[in-house]
């Protein structure tokens, strides 16, 4: 039959396959990324393992600021409250992922949504779709989230919101730059002349074409959200007591520097190693999603 | 008399010019300026020009992937307009393009099958699985390609193989008219060769009707019924196949096809047409473009009734239509008999190059 | 009048890819004369473009080039650097298949002119500026003085593939290497073209036409060679080539053009299949799938080089009879 092949072996997987391949030959961003799975299951693990819970006071020391020791089971020592910094430093973990994966998660929703519509619309829609984001920007961002958190009080849930409701105007015209490209390919033709709605045209052959930097972006945007976050609790916004984070650890460390520098070293080493690892992976999905064909 | 698929009356379209100023004047290009054309059922069109004539704008416009600024497109007698949804629905049903670059025509994360299922549930309606899955490898084997590449994505493909799969997409869901848009332009001259036959057997097989847009004369004549020659927007000539190979009466057309370089090195021996050919094509904004002859700034034969005055499509009889203020006072043309050789007359007709070679 | 201007023997160009080493250029070999017109002639993947990036040093840093390439007698693919670098620029010049691409979009005309002399101090500014207006001239370049003040994406396709010659000639080389030159033109702005490079031809410039438009290559060519697959097929002089193809590829190649002043046919006689993949080592012919005249041979043993006069042909059956394969 002419022009036809035989249909030898299987397809090779497509882009998504094609890109998992890279990321795995990328060794830096493989050992970054089992060093954030490490560092969350650790997290996650960390506070079971020690005996003591996250504001019980030891009252048996003396002072109650002890440093790290085996004997005494406080594997990171204690804060200047007598508490366990073992199990503080993973709950507060926990909680700096929680708030940045969810505040990302938001940022991604809704940015993309944004952007791939605005793109797509082009001409007066996607005119004031940006516009309003460009307003949203020049709004003061501390300012909005002291104002919030002062009117509902300090929520885990009202932190998230907030970062992520300011963190979607990037990913939205990040997006929208790649949707407007987009728009020009010849297939994007093809299913507008298939009579394909907007809508549908957005979610099918927009929204998937886009994911590649939105995938990266988000990857970058985790380590962003969680020093935001350590900022918000530097300035004593963040989360309340007796829930942890680590901004918080560190901004009580801080103060404690001199006289008990462990109380900085372990919460500090922990944000920095997830930080970083974080920002290696990301940087290893663009390499990997950087639709160059071999 | 065959149904009238396609009919378009005057169609214009219009792009803004961006000016530097916020409050300068709005200037316009004119894309497309005042075409009119026919299909009929079964009958192939082509429409030849070079770039910026307009075509795939035309033919962008015709699908209502553009806004025209003037002018009409009926579908089967019904006029469509760009907002009208159900019209709009049932020409896309009926009318269906193949374009250009054949791997970036078909979504880069969408398999191949995928790419023409969707195609299928989106002309005909939602179809239960197997019924689906079977319409989709069935068309895949009638434009020659293993049903087992439907798993295949675009990028694994040969640019041959893609084009077919836009093909077997434009036609799962049984149009009764097939827009080309350079479809073959970008393949390689032996899989062009097949691309060709393959859009031929399907013409004889369900009685397709093709519009076909290329500036390969070689190819529009092999496929094509009826030829329309634009130039910069407007429609210079239109005949049919034997009338516009055989005795080409504009001066672009004739130019054109001089200009066609032969597979032949003896045809190249003796007077090159190549110097009267001169200048290129550049469109120029309203309102200067609108005065006169389009082609009056390459035209050997121009003269200040040219420039000044548009001429309209004249008929030489039997559908032979000329956009040209002088075309009985040229010389008679030769055109391209048959194998025996080029046009008895030299340069078909027109004065010899200014090279004086 | 020494040897040939251009020496190519026995030329492997490859890529190194994740998934293996990709052959593009296998054992090529061939002759340029001093002002010949050599056509090369392929589709897509056959690697004829890769052949003149192969030798001239060109390739993009995962490639690599093996063989002997001789310019003028002096070797360029040696472990000596040297020859390559004073060549090439100055005496062997190449045109890029698109013009937008040969051109840098943010300089002016003129600046890209002259920096091609100035850089090498073969001329001053004044004599650079005079030269270009000359090869402008000489390229009929509507308005040269015009156009030196212009940016690339003020000139049209057509003037901008004008510009890019112009550019190529202005260190007066000895070889010109023009890849798919007209392709992106429309055919009357290639016609022109054409000329230009035939007067260029005509004024002792030796070139090299990339091309897979047989019409061009019957308007410009004294010597064609075909390649398929990576290696050269057959080459003949033009006359030849175009009145009685040896091989069967070149044969099918020129039936699958649709002419104008032939007489019109149901079906294009097309070659089935596709051309082959670089880097898809068959242990025959890489035609044999494809080809009407192939027999057991073909498939298994890879054809020798047949040679009469000038022509030669690489094919265990050929459609015209030359001497045995060597």
């Amino acid at each position: 039959m002419a022009g036809s092949i035989p249909a030898s072996g299987t397809s090779d997987g497509g882009l998504w396959a094609d890109a998992r391949r890279r990321l795995i030959g990328n060794r830096a961003a493989v050992a970054a990324g089992v060093v954030v799975l490490l560092l969350v299951v650790a997290a996650l693990v960390g506070p079971m393992l020690s005996p003591y819970a996250i504001d019980h006071v030891d009252w048996t020391l003396s002072p109650l600021a002890s440093p790290p020791s085996l004997d005494n089971g406080h594997w990171f020592g204690t804060d200047s409250n007598g508490r366990d910094l073992f199990v503080r430093v993973w709950s507060g973990t926990q909680v700096s992922l929680l708030v940045a994966l969810l505040a990302t998660a938001v940022s991604v929703v809704i940015g993309v949504a944004w952007g791939a519509t605005a793109g797509y619309l082009g001409g007066r829609a996607d005119g004031w779709m940006m516009r309003a984001v460009d307003v949203l920007y020049a709004l003061p961002y501390m300012f909005f989230v002291i104002i919030l958190t002062v009117v509902f009080g300090r929520s885990l849930w009202l932190i998230f919101l907030a970062i992520g409701a300011v963190g979607w105007l990037t990913m939205a015209r990040i997006v929208r730059g790649q949707a407007l490209a987009l728009r020009q390919r010849e297939f994007v033709a093809a299913a507008v002349a298939l009579g394909l709605p907007a809508h549908r045209i957005i979610a099918r052959h927009i929204v998937p074409n886009v994911l590649g930097p939105v995938i990266v972006y988000a990857t970058l945007t985790v380590p962003q959200v969680i020093l935001f976050e350590s900022f918000l609790s530097f300035l004593g916004l963040g989360v309340q007591e007796p829930l942890t984070s680590l901004g918080r650890l560190v901004a009580e460390g801080a103060l404690e520097m001199e006289t008990a520098p462990w109380q900085l070293l372990a919460p500090s080493a922990v944000l920095a190693a997830l930080l970083l690892a974080l920002n290696f992976l990301g940087d290893g999905l663009r390499d990997a999603l950087d639709p160059r064909q071999g | 008399m065959s149904a009238r698929l396609l009919e378009v009356r005057g169609l214009t379209v219009r792009f803004p010019l961006r000016r530097a100023g916020l409050l300068a004047t709005r200037h316009w290009l004119t894309a497309v300026d005042g075409v009119d054309l026919e299909v009929a059922a079964g009958q192939s069109v082509g429409i030849v020009g070079e770039s910026g004539c307009g075509k795939s704008t035309l033919a962008r416009a015709i699908l209502a992937l553009l806004r025209p600024a003037a002018g009409s497109v009926a579908w089967r007698g019904t006029l469509v307009r760009p907002g009208d949804a159900p019209a709009l629905r049932r020409m896309r049903r009926e009318a269906q393009v193949v374009f250009q670059d054949p791997v970036g025509s078909l979504d880069p994360r969408m398999t191949v099958g995928e790419s023409v299922a969707e195609a299928l549930v989106a002309l005909a309606g939602p179809q239960p699985r197997a019924a689906r899955d079977s319409r989709v490898a069935a068309t895949l084997q009638e434009v020659g390609l293993d049903p087992a590449l439907a798993a295949r994505y675009p990028h694994e493909l040969s640019g041959g193989q893609c084009q077919r799969a836009a093909i077997a997409r434009a036609i799962v869901a049984r149009p009764a008219l097939l827009v080309c848009d350079e479809a073959v332009s970008a393949l390689d001259v032996s899989v062009q060769a097949q691309i060709v036959n393959l859009l031929s057997e399907l013409r004889e097989r369900h009685g397709l009707a093709l519009l076909f847009i290329s500036h390969n004369l070689a190819v529009v004549r092999h496929l094509c019924d009826e030829v329309v020659v634009l130039y910069l927007g407007r429609v210079v000539e239109r005949a049919s196949r034997e009338a516009l190979f055989a005795a080409p009466r504009h001066p672009y057309t004739r130019a054109l096809l001089e200009a066609v370089p032969e597979p032949d090195p003896e045809a190249w021996s003796g007077d090159r047409a190549a110097g009267f050919v001169q200048g290129e094509a550049a469109p120029l904004p309203d309102p200067a473009a609108a005065a006169g002859c389009a082609y009056a700034a390459r035209c050997r034969f121009a003269d200040q009734r040219c420039r000044s005055e548009v001429p309209v499509l004249e008929s030489e009889g039997d559908g032979h239509l000329i956009a040209c203020h002088h075309w009985r006072a040229l010389p008679p043309p030769c055109g391209f008999p048959g194998p025996a050789g080029r046009p008895a007359s030299e340069n078909n007709g027109l004065p010899p190059a200014v090279t004086g070679r | 009048m020494g040897g040939p201007l251009l020496e190519i023997r026995n030329l492997d160009v490859a890529f190194a890819t994740p998934r293996g080493t990709v052959r593009a250029v296998r054992e090529v070999s061939l002759e340029l004369r001093r002002g010949e017109c050599l056509a090369l002639v392929g589709e897509s993947g056959s690697g004829k473009s890769q052949l003149f990036l192969g030798s001239f040093g060109l390739l993009a840093a995962s490639g690599f080039a093996r063989g002997t390439v001789r310019f003028d007698g002096r070797e360029l693919l040696g472990p000596d650097p040297a020859p390559l670098r004073e060549v090439l620029g100055t005496r062997v010049a190449m045109v890029a298949q698109d013009p937008m691409n040969a051109l840098t979009p943010h300089l002016t005309i003129a600046r890209q002119l002259s920096e091609v002399v100035l850089e090498r101090g073969v001329l001053d500014a004044e004599a650079a500026k005079k030269r270009s207006l000359e090869v402008l001239r000489s390229v009929r370049m509507p308005d040269p003085e015009a156009r030196l003040r212009q940016y690339p994406h003020e000139l049209s396709g057509g003037q901008r593939q004008r510009a890019a010659i112009a550019m190529a000639l202005m260190t007066q080389p000895d070889l010109l290497v023009a890849d798919e030159p007209t392709t992106a033109l429309d055919v009357t702005v290639q016609a022109q073209v054409l000329e230009v490079l035939r007067e260029a031809r005509d004024r002792g410039l030796a070139l090299v036409l990339i091309t897979h438009d047989l019409g061009v290559v019957a308007g410009i060519a004294d010597r064609v060679a075909v390649m398929y697959g990576g290696r050269i097929v057959e080459s003949a002089p033009v006359r030849e080539l175009f009145a009685g193809p040896a091989h069967p590829y070149t044969a099918a190649l020129l039936a699958s053009v649709p002419r104008l002043d032939a007489a019109l046919t149901r079906r294009l006689a097309g070659i089935e299949g596709q051309p082959p993949r670089p880097g898809v080592e068959a242990p025959g012919c890489a035609f044999a799938p494809r080809c009407p005249a192939t027999t057991e041979q073909c498939r298994v043993a890879q054809p020798g080089l047949r040679a009469a006069g000038e022509r030669r042909v690489a094919c265990h059956t050929p459609l015209v009879r030359l001497g045995e394969p060597s």
